[in-house]
This record gives C-alpha cells, structure tokens and sequence, in this order.
C-alpha cells in the first residue's frame, strides 16, 4: 500500500488528518522509503499522541497521520529530515520514537525547572544536567574546534563543533536549542489574534511569513476567509521581506569572501527596502502588521507610490553589482564549487526554499500546495542544479527581481475593499503553509469550542537546512564555514522555539 | 564595473546621516547613575560585544543594520569586537532563555572592568512578550547587572545609536552639551 492510500484508510478526523493505528503507523516507514515522492514535512506531537504531516505532489495537499501513544515508530530512516523533530517531541512532549537510532537530548539541556514542558504535568527535574554528546570521529591528526554559542560574530548562538583533519573539515555537528523560549506553549489556550505575536517572533527575519501561516491556518480551522485585499496586501509584505533578506544575505555572502564592498552596497538598498516598508507599514520589518481575519493597516496611493520609488532605485542598482558578483575571479574563486548539497540529499531531506532550489529541488509553497494571490499572478522560480555557494548565490539575486515584478504586479491589482474580518469564536482545525525567504514555513493549530489554541506546531525551514548544512561542510576547509553557512542562512531562534 | 563605482564613492560626499542628540533627561540620569557606579573612565571610544541571549533575530538584523552607510556606527567611537576579552560594553539581545543564561554569565564574567552591559529590546529589557515562560529566565537583569535599557520590538538602529551614545556621553570625561555626533566623533 502506497503511504498516501495508508494514511487515507485510517479514520478521517479533521478536514486533512487521519488517526493511524499502532500497526498502521509502524507500516509507515516502509511505505516512505517505497514512495520517495512523498515529500515530509513535518512532525510533532501532543498530549499522548504523534502527528507528521506530508504532501504528495499528485495530491497537492498536505496530508496529517496522526497516531495515539506515548511511543511510536521512528521516521527518521524513511525521512532523514525527522531526526531532529523527533528529538525535539521527545524533549517538550515526552512522546518518544522507540526505535530511533539518535535519541539524544536535542532542546533540553537539562536547564528547565522541568523536563517534557508540553506534557499534561511535566514532572520536576531530578538529577543533574544531561551533557552535551557528540558524535565520536576516529583518526590520525583529528582535531576539535569547538565554537559557540556565543559566536564571534552579531548572530545568534548555537554550538557548532568541528572535527577537522589539518584544514578540512571532517564532520561538522550542530547543536542547538539555546533559543528555546517555550513559544508553543506560550500560545496554548490563548485565542488567534492573542497569539499571533508569537508566531511573528519565531524567527525574526521571516515574521510576515510566519504571520501570514499562523493567521491562515487559523482561518483555516474556522472556515473564515480574509477579505481579498488582504490577501494581496499580505503578499505584498512577504516579497518586500524576501527582497529585503535577499538583499542582505548577498552582501553578506560576499562579505564573507571578504569582499566589503559588496556588503555595504547590498546593505544601503536594504536599507531603503526597510524604510520604505516603515513608512507605509509603520514597522520596518512588518511585524505584527498581518492579524488573524487580515492585515493590520492598509496602504495609500502615496503608500503604493513610495513602494514602487524604492523598488525603481533598487532595480537600477542591483545589475551593476550582478556585473561586480560576475568579474570579480577571486569572489568567484570562493563561491563556485564550495559547500557542495547534493541534489539526492537535498531531495530526501526535504529542503526548501533557497537550499532546495540550489540544488535541484524546485519546491515552492506558493505554487504547491499553492495560495492565493500567488495563483492569480505569474512569478519565476529560479532553480539551479549546482548545489554550491554560487547556486544559492543565483537563486536569490533570481528571486530578487522575481520578488521586485511580483510587489509591481500585486499593487497593479490590488483589490478595493476591507481589510479585515474577525474571526468567529468557534472550534476547528487548520494547516496552512507560505512561503518565507527560506522556504516553506508550515503552522497547524487547532481551537476549542472556546476559539482558544488547543494544540499547534510551527515548522520553520531551517529544521531541514540545519542537517544539510553540516553535510555542506564536509570535506570543505574550516576557512570556508562561515560563507557556507551564511549561503544556507538557517535560522537558529525558527527551530529552537 | 567596481572601479568607476569606487572612483564615484571617493569623489562623493559621505550619505551616513547626522544622529538627534539624546534627550538631555536620558543623558542626565545616566551620569548621575553611572558616576555612582564607577569613577573609572572609558575614553571616547567604546568596544561592543553582542550577544544574543534567546532573542527571534529580529533585533540581530537591526544591530546590523546600525553598521550599514546609512548608520556608520563606527564614526562615533563605537565598534564591534568579537570577543568579551576586548569589549567595554556587552549589547544583550533576547529574553535570557534558561538555556543561554550561563553563557551570558561567562561572557559576562570574560569581560574585563570597567563594563556596561546594555540591555537591546522589549525581550532583553524584560523578558517581551516571552515573559513567564518556563524556559525563560527573564530580561537581561535576570542573569547580569543591566546599566542601560533600549526599549523597542526590535529597537530601530537610530534607538540603538541614540542608546549607545548616551552612554558615551554620559561616560565621557567631561560631559558636553550639543550635538552627540561632536562628543563622540573621531
């Protein structure tokens, strides 16, 4: 049995979820590993019970197996990309994947005043701390580099370590988690509109996006659709962040070959990208602008006109730099042929957005499952096969003008209109997915007979980038980690919670 | 081409923009608090070591944002270092998650006397909207003494100029009415 027609034989308990038996979910792994096509994405749990979500793209909906039990079968051979979600469910559900071949701590360091946070009464901790594990590497000259949290540089923290032999990297492991500030559990029992600043604080550089999944899924679980030119003026929010990110990440990039100019060019018209998006939306990074039933404010025709100025004076300075990127040998000396993701595992691990499309993988949330406007609208999606730190140079200066046509073409069409409809108290169940700067960003909530969040999850793309970056480094020198990891930009704050 | 746009940028005027001094209330409570707390000097120049203590990355992007042309951070004396070891300020960003509050402490500790520790954010000033969380110790005070808080979700990068050079003015030798862009200029 195919995993699709598995999971839609079990009982159907919510508009795109079906309750699996034990047997059924222990079935699962062996019909992934038959049908690769069958993209995963996501896995979480709630009080005694385990759900993954997937999408097949003969479907072109995602799929939610849900499973009861404090225990179940792993993924995480089927679908690489569920390791690490099964170490996080463990750690703030308690819910545990017996068979698992990595069950280490992934979120509890063993500094929370309890263990399992997300459990119906998480008990007290007893004993000490658990210690950080890694795995072991054997060999001549083998040498660790430990670094962070605390890095070097103004990011956020993680613990990278680095086993090298000489100057090449052997294996690189990533350890995370010390941003974990307990977001899902800050949202149970509160209403949408109570809750939506959560998810625009999940990552802070995707907060459009991961408002717009968070507000449709919860328009989703209500069956309340926002008024259409909220829709566009949403769209019109998540291309000026994926602009503004894009900006910023190809000059750091660059800056990360140690080429300065680049940077403070690439930072000047970012900058403009956010006045402008504070002078028509109050906030330079639009948080707390996309609501649940809408939008927050709505834009003038100045408001459109002073958008539309800022995008001029970026297209015409961002070919010249494309010309500086082209023929600068010793920027391309250090971007083409570096940190390699192979197409097969950037495939089996799901990844989206940038990573992916670098290599080979042409994933976009917007044209599958797909939402509105972005059906209404034509927009390219660059993908490239190489996989290096050139190719996701590529995808985003692509998505770059991709992004500058789509804002022109949104506020062509506009919809007159209101802006925003409240959301009816009432229960139900929603999954909504959008596509952020990263990739695609997936929330699922479910509301009470009160309209208060019962149980939800937030999966930002960084969970699959994060695995694939340490597969990036391998055989690199340790010199090039640092423009490897900012051409892959995962989020740390997206994945900890 | 990058030689003619470089040939353009030397013959051009500098496009960073003047910074409105700080409320003179703002520098005013500050001496007072800071010539309570330490005698010692720092000069007009101070090194900053950020850390992220737990936060969304929203502040992280604005803290970079006061280094790009616009903002020119550094033409005030005020730079970025990546160590604590060099640093005369740490810029703590984030609610202090419980699991970050002990590298905070030590990098807290690793930074040489006299220090200031300024506390970037609704989170960093009180925990933000993440209050109450079982994994959140709270604000930055939680953790390490906080001598200046710049509110903000995340603070702009001018709120975050305007913070640190209050804490120039109110620290320098002798503290100067007029524009802050004088009292900490090279």
């Amino acid at each position: 049995m195919s995993a699709t027609a598995l999971i839609r034989s079990a009982p159907q308990v919510a508009p795109q979820r079906h309750l699996l038996s034990a047997e059924a979910w222990a079935a699962l792994p062996a019909a992934l590993i038959d049908d690769p096509e069958m993209a995963f994405l996501g896995l979480w749990a709630g009080l005694g019970c385990v759900h993954a979500a997937f999408l097949h793209p003969e479907d072109g909906v995602p799929l939610i197996a849900s499973c009861l039990g404090d225990s179940y079968a792993s993924l995480a051979l089927a679908r690489p990309g569920a390791g690490l979600m099964e170490r996080a469910a463990r750690d703030l559900w308690g819910v545990d994947a017996v068979d698992a071949a990595d069950r280490r701590p992934w979120l509890d360091h063993g500094r929370w005043p309890t263990t399992t946070p997300l459990a119906a009464r998480p008990p007290p901790r007893e004993g000490s701390a658990p210690q950080q594990m890694f795995r072991p590497v054997e060999g001549e000259g083998i040498h660790i580099i430990p670094v962070g949290p605390i890095h070097a540089g103004i990011i956020e923290p993680g613990h990278f370590r680095f086993h090298v032999q000489g100057e090449v990297v052997v294996r690189l492991e990533v350890r995370l988690g010390y941003v974990h500030k307990g977001t899902l559990g800050l949202m149970l029992g509160k209403s949408p509109r109570a809750a939506v600043p959560f998810a625009a604080r999940v990552s802070g550089d995707t907060t459009v996006a991961h408002a717009i999944a968070f507000c449709r899924a919860a328009e989703a679980a209500t069956e309340t659709p926002p008024p259409p030119r909220a829709i566009v003026l949403r769209a019109v929010m998540a291309e000026l962040e994926r602009l503004a990110n894009h900006l910023g990440d190809w000059g750091a990039i660059c800056n990360d070959a140690a080429f300065a100019w680049p940077l403070a060019r690439a930072g000047l018209l970012r900058e403009r990208v956010l006045r402008a998006c504070e002078a028509v939306f109050g906030h330079r990074l639009m948080m707390d602008r996309v609501l649940p039933g809408g939008v927050a404010l709505d834009i003038t025709a100045e408001g459109a006109a002073t958008l539309r100025a800022m995008l001029a004076e970026i297209s015409a300075e961002w070919p010249g730099l494309q010309r500086v990127y082209e023929s600068h040998a010793s920027l391309q000396d250090r971007v083409v042929g570096t940190g390699i993701i192979a197409a097969n595992l950037a495939a089996r691990f799901g990844a989206g957005g940038v990573v992916g499309r670098a290599s080979g993988r042409g994933f976009d949330a917007r044209r599958m499952p797909g939402y509105a406007p972005y059906d209404a609208v034509d927009f390219n999606v660059p993908v490239l096969p190489g996989g290096d730190v050139d190719a996701r140079v590529r995808v985003r200066v692509a998505e770059v003008d991709a992004a500058i046509g789509l804002i022109h073409r949104l506020l062509d069409t506009l919809p007159a209109g209101p802006i925003y409809t409240p959301l009816p108290i009432r229960a139900g169940e929603g999954l909504a997915m959008v596509e952020g700067f990263r990739g695609d960003v997936l929330h699922w909530l479910r509301l009470d007979d009160g309209g208060l969040i019962e149980a939800c999850y937030i999966r930002d793309p960084s969970w699959f980038h994060w695995p694939l970056l340490e597969a990036a480094i391998e055989g690199n020198i340790v010199a090039d980690f640092p423009i490897i990891n900012k051409s892959v930009n995962a989020s740390y704050s997206g994945v900890d919670l | 081409m990058l030689w003619p746009r470089l040939a353009r940028s030397l013959l051009s005027r500098p496009i960073a923009e003047s910074v409105a001094p700080p409320p003179d209330g703002t520098v005013a409570a500050l001496v007072a608090r800071l010539e309570a707390a330490a005698g010692t000097r720092l000069g007009r120049s101070l090194s900053i070591r950020h850390v992220d203590a737990g936060s969304c990355n929203g502040c992280e992007l604005e803290v970079h944002a006061t280094s790009n042309l616009l903002h020119d951070l550094e033409r005030f004396g005020l730079r970025f270092v990546a160590s604590p070891r060099h640093a005369d300020v740490l810029l703590v960003t984030g609610p202090t998650t419980r699991n970050m509050a002990e590298a905070l402490a030590i990098a807290y500790a690793a930074t040489p006397d006299p220090k200031w520790v300024v506390a970037a954010g609704d989170c960093a000033v009180d925990g933000g909207v993440f209050k109450g969380s079982p994994a959140v110790a709270g604000g930055t005070d939680a953790v390490v003494p906080v001598d200046l808080l710049i509110p903000g979700c995340p603070p702009s990068p001018m709120a975050l100029i305007e913070g640190l050079l209050a804490l120039l003015a109110a620290n320098a030798p002798e503290p100067k009415k007029g524009p802050a862009g004088q009292a900490g200029g090279p």
